[in-house]
């Protein structure tokens, strides 16, 4: 065990029961709160792991701006905030349970049994660097850079043209 | 250095909280959260996997997956304010429209 294991072993646990809480928090607010600590972390592992440029940009995007979306998005639905009103159905939540129990153990065990814990050898730290990135970004993957640029104009026109209020008097 | 299952492990246990929220929840803005977990517990594998083969192009699929992840989440969250206003309720069973 390395320093960064133990380090990422702190950052894991965390992480975990973050995104537990996330999932059975009553008070959808708090839900959105422990999801910044889930996502943090996985920035986190990012940084351990040496992906430097996912990481930070993990850490920005996530943490500081899909966070805030889905707390406005909270606050413009006017949800049932502290209350349990639309999560009473306890079949679900059993249905639920057990099929994220049986794919937690399935993947769990499938991954131990392809790379085992005591033979898997520690990987060296991955060149995340900004300059590295940017070099496969703008040399091997222009095309599909391009393509994710349209992707997100046409999500933008499209939330603005969904979410605008149609009150039909500019006709 | 980390070694691969741990973090394989971790991205499962991500995943699974992600599977559990979008079938338990019935708050469709809990159900994106769930969803984002789960996109989270890909790129974390995308990453790992990236340092364990010395390759960079894992981590440009985790950068393209967190730019399809925010439009999802944007138009998401778009369409739930949308059935907010037409349904007064963002409960997700209560939008059977199109069950027949």
């Amino acid at each position: 065990m390395t320093a960064q294991e133990y380090a990422f072993l702190v950052v894991a646990v965390v992480g975990s029961l973050a995104a537990i809480a996330v999932v059975t928090a009553r008070n959808v607010v708090h839900a959105a709160l422990y999801l910044v600590v889930a996502l943090a972390s996985v920035g986190v592992t990012f940084l351990l792991v040496g992906a430097e440029f996912v990481g930070w940009t993990q850490i920005l995007i996530y943490v500081g701006a899909i966070v805030i979306l889905f707390l406005f998005g909270l606050m413009l639905t006017k949800a049932p905030i502290g209350r349990d009103t639309l999560d009473h159905q306890t079949q679900n939540r059993i249905v639920g349970g057990i099929v994220a129990l049986l794919m937690f153990l399935g993947l769990a065990s499938l991954t131990l049994r392809v790379w085992p814990m005591g033979t898997t050898p520690a990987s060296a730290p991955v060149d995340g660097s900004t300059a590295a990135i940017g070099t496969s970004l703008f040399h091997d993957y222009v095309l599909p850079f391009e393509v994710v640029s349209f992707l997100l104009l046409a999500a933008l026109i499209g939330a603005i043209v969904l979410a605008r209020k149609d009150d039909g008097s500019d006709e | 250095m980390i070694r691969l299952p741990l973090v394989l492990v971790f991205a499962a246990l991500l995943f699974s909280c992600g599977v559990y929220g979008v079938l338990a929840r019935r708050n469709a803005v809990m159900v994106l959260m769930a969803i984002e977990l789960m996109l989270n517990a890909v790129n974390l594998n995308l990453v790992a996997f990236s340092a364990s083969l010395k390759d960079v192009s894992g981590q440009i699929f985790a950068l393209f997956v967190i730019a399809v992840a925010a439009a999802a989440v944007g138009i998401g969250l778009a369409l739930v304010i949308l059935l907010f206003r037409n349904r007064a309720s963002i409960n997700v069973d209560e939008v059977d429209l199109l069950k027949w």
